[in-house]
């Protein structure tokens, strides 16, 4: 499977070293995607790295990708400029599971650049794709101004209600500091009719959890995306297996009952 | 399925009349003091009259008192390397004022004809199969490469202290179709194959052969001959019960057994290159100098390396105990969940093949063996 050509229509720097691409198909229309799922970006001559995608428009057709730069790939990738190409493939894997929000509480839970993946489901809110009884985002970032979407988040106020908590910041900051189950902690979660769907490091992802495991919901309500060394996406070069699963074609989204067992494995 | 006798000086004629159905015939030479497979033209270039000793890390080639065309067990290589190619070209790209334009290489699939495969190897191709061509993607390269091959498989009649296919369900008779199975019988002064086709192919080429129907006789020798095999293992020291391996592996990601293994594991990754089933691979991209072009290439990969599992903040998988736990939980244990079967077919080149003599057969005993003292008591 070869990549496809897309072109760098846009390109925004959330903070140093973390950017957003927004692409459009060079030839053909663009692939549709589902929130949570992931393509591999290639940029010429130095390799291919898998991204979550982080926002897929309707109207405007583009493909939108956060990218935090953390090896010679993603180096390469933020280097490009707006009207230059790149290699696209997929999108691959298993997204979130919208349609079990409809008539429940839907708790977003995201760290970092984990906020990526989970973009494209708050726009499916917005624009009346996706719907939940409420929702609620819960952000944990390092400092206020290492967030992303930063001059989005406060229009998102009209589908969600947002938490925010960072790790450091001076006494400007409205929100929170501390960990992110601090504030997810101290709120009223109605556990029986709550889905949460969760992305970040593994270690904030495993205390969100028992967060929400203590607050009663249910293991089959949450849902995680996990993160592995991939090569071709496809189940077929091994690097993403995770116990049993191949994280490129049964995950990224997994469903927390599922892997229950596997995800308290250390070095898996 | 009808049999036939081949005379073992006519087995020539076998070789050449597959060359002449337009296959190039890949069988088993001697070469470095090893028996491995590669282009064969004549009968004369196979192994006649060798075997091979092995042991946990120790191998050998030696002349047998007979004149055996497939006198031996296995060798370093498998077949896997004509299928899923070591090292090979996936696309070209180019860079220009007019953008980026890739294109994929799609690598030509030879007619190839496999001499003298034994079961545990169909059945090792049979898994990469699973993994390769049935799954929701294809390795294109490995299906078209795959689609091709005509199988001359060999019931094996003698073992080697490394095999352990009866306890693998994998042999050493040959269940899985191909296009002809043979069964080479010596007994004193007669030398023969016992030769039937299940392929139309098959058919062809078996017509076109001078052989005679076998008899009882013919057959009975045969089935002696390969219950050789099944006796020698049977009473070897590697024959154990594989049936609840998955459910003993599922239980035991914590044994202390996998701190003692990875303190002489080398995390060498000779065990994963030899085995006929692992199928992990990576990719490297280069550009010329003029950085306008560039290529992708796939090559053989090992979960034994140290950036197999490289993410953002280091191996996922950083020490030798997690490697190796994770290479026997997947062949023994997670390929059952992942593909519907086993990935080890008990063909112990692994063991062989280890630098250090590490066992696979033994780390399962030893597991097992701290499970039972762990729930009660030494």
């Amino acid at each position: 499977m070869i990549p496809r050509v897309y072109r760098i229509e846009h390109r925004r720097e959330e903070y140093p070293g973390t950017f957003t691409l927004e692409m459009s198909a060079d030839r053909g229309r663009p692939v549709t995607c589902d929130p949570g799922q992931f393509n591999m970006l290639y940029a010429f001559g130095a390799g291919e790295v898998p991204i979550s995608i982080s926002g897929a428009g309707r109207r405007d057709g583009l493909l939108v990708h956060t990218i935090r730069t953390q090896g010679l790939v993603t180096a390469a990738l933020e280097r490009l400029k707006e009207g230059e190409q790149l290699g696209v493939r997929g999108p691959f894997g298993q997204g979130w599971p919208l349609d079990l929000a409809r008539d429940s509480d839907l708790l977003i839970i995201a760290g970092g650049v984990g906020l990526a993946p989970l973009r494209p489901v708050v726009y499916s809110l917005l624009d009346g794709r996706g719907r939940a009884r409420r929702t609620q985002l819960y952000y944990g970032a390092r400092r206020p101004e290492e967030r992303l979407f930063r001059h989005e988040l406060n229009q998102w106020g009209r589908a969600v209600s947002l938490v925010q908590s960072v790790d450091h910041a001076d006494s400007d900051w409205p929100g929170h500091i501390g960990v992110i189950t601090g504030p997810l902690q101290a709120s009223r979660i109605n556990g029986p009719e709550t889905i949460a769907f969760v992305c970040g490091p593994e270690l904030m992802m495993r205390f969100s959890i028992r967060v929400l495991l203590e607050s009663g919901v249910p293991a089959s309500a949450i849902f995680l995306s996990m993160e592995r060394n991939m090569k071709c996406a496809t189940g077929l070069c091994g690097h993403c297996q995770w116990g049993p699963r191949f994280i490129c074609k049964d995950g990224p989204v997994f469903c927390y009952k599922d892997i229950q067992p596997w995800f308290q494995i250390r070095g898996l | 399925m009808q049999d036939y006798v081949l005379q073992a000086r006519d087995l020539d004629i076998l070789i050449q009349v597959v060359r002449a159905e337009g296959f190039e015939v890949m069988g088993p030479v001697l070469r470095d003091n090893a028996i491995v497979y590669d282009a064969i033209s004549t009968a004369a270039d196979l192994p006649q009259g060798w075997t091979d000793e092995q042991e946990k890390g120790t191998y050998r080639v030696k002349r047998r008192n007979d004149g055996a065309y497939f006198g031996y067990a296995v060798g370093p290589h498998s077949w896997k390397k004509f299928l899923q190619l070591p090292h090979r070209q996936v696309w070209k790209a180019r860079s220009n004022n007019s953008g980026i334009q890739v294109a994929e290489i799609v690598d030509e699939a030879p007619q190839l004809a496999f001499l003298g495969v034994r079961s545990c190897e169909m059945h090792a191709i049979a898994i990469q199969d699973r993994v390769f061509v049935d799954g929701e993607y294809q390795n294109d390269s490995y299906t078209r490469r795959r689609s091709n091959i005509f199988m001359v498989s060999v019931n094996c009649t003698s073992a080697a202290a490394s095999c352990f296919c009866t306890s693998m369900d994998t042999g050493p008779r040959v269940t899985l179709p191909c296009d002809l199975e043979m069964t080479e019988v010596i007994e004193g002064e007669t030398h023969y194959f016992l030769v039937g086709s299940e392929s139309y192919r098959g058919a062809r080429v078996l017509q076109q052969l001078p052989v005679v129907p076998s008899t009882q006789e013919h057959e009975a020798k045969a089935e002696r001959a390969v219950q050789n095999a099944v006796r020698q293992m049977e009473k070897g020291p590697r024959n154990f019960d594989s049936t609840d391996l998955k459910e003993l592996l599922y239980r035991n990601y914590e044994s202390p057994s996998w701190d003692r293994v990875a303190e002489r594991c080398l995390s060498c990754a000779n065990c994963t290159m030899a085995c006929p089933t692992c199928f992990c691979s990576t990719v490297e991209d280069t550009t010329d100098l003029s950085g306008t072009y560039a290529e992708r290439w796939e090559r053989w990969d090992s979960c034994f390396t140290a950036d197999f599992t490289y993410i953002t903040g280091g191996a996922v998988r950083p020490d030798t105990r997690t490697r190796y736990r994770q290479w026997m939980t997947h062949k023994l244990a997670t390929w059952h969940d992942q593909f519907g079967s086993s990935g080890c077919v008990g063909c112990g080149r692994c063991i062989t093949w280890c630098p250090v003599g590490i066992d696979l057969t033994e780390e399962v005993r030893k597991i097992r063996e701290l499970e039972k003292i762990n729930r009660e008591g030494p």
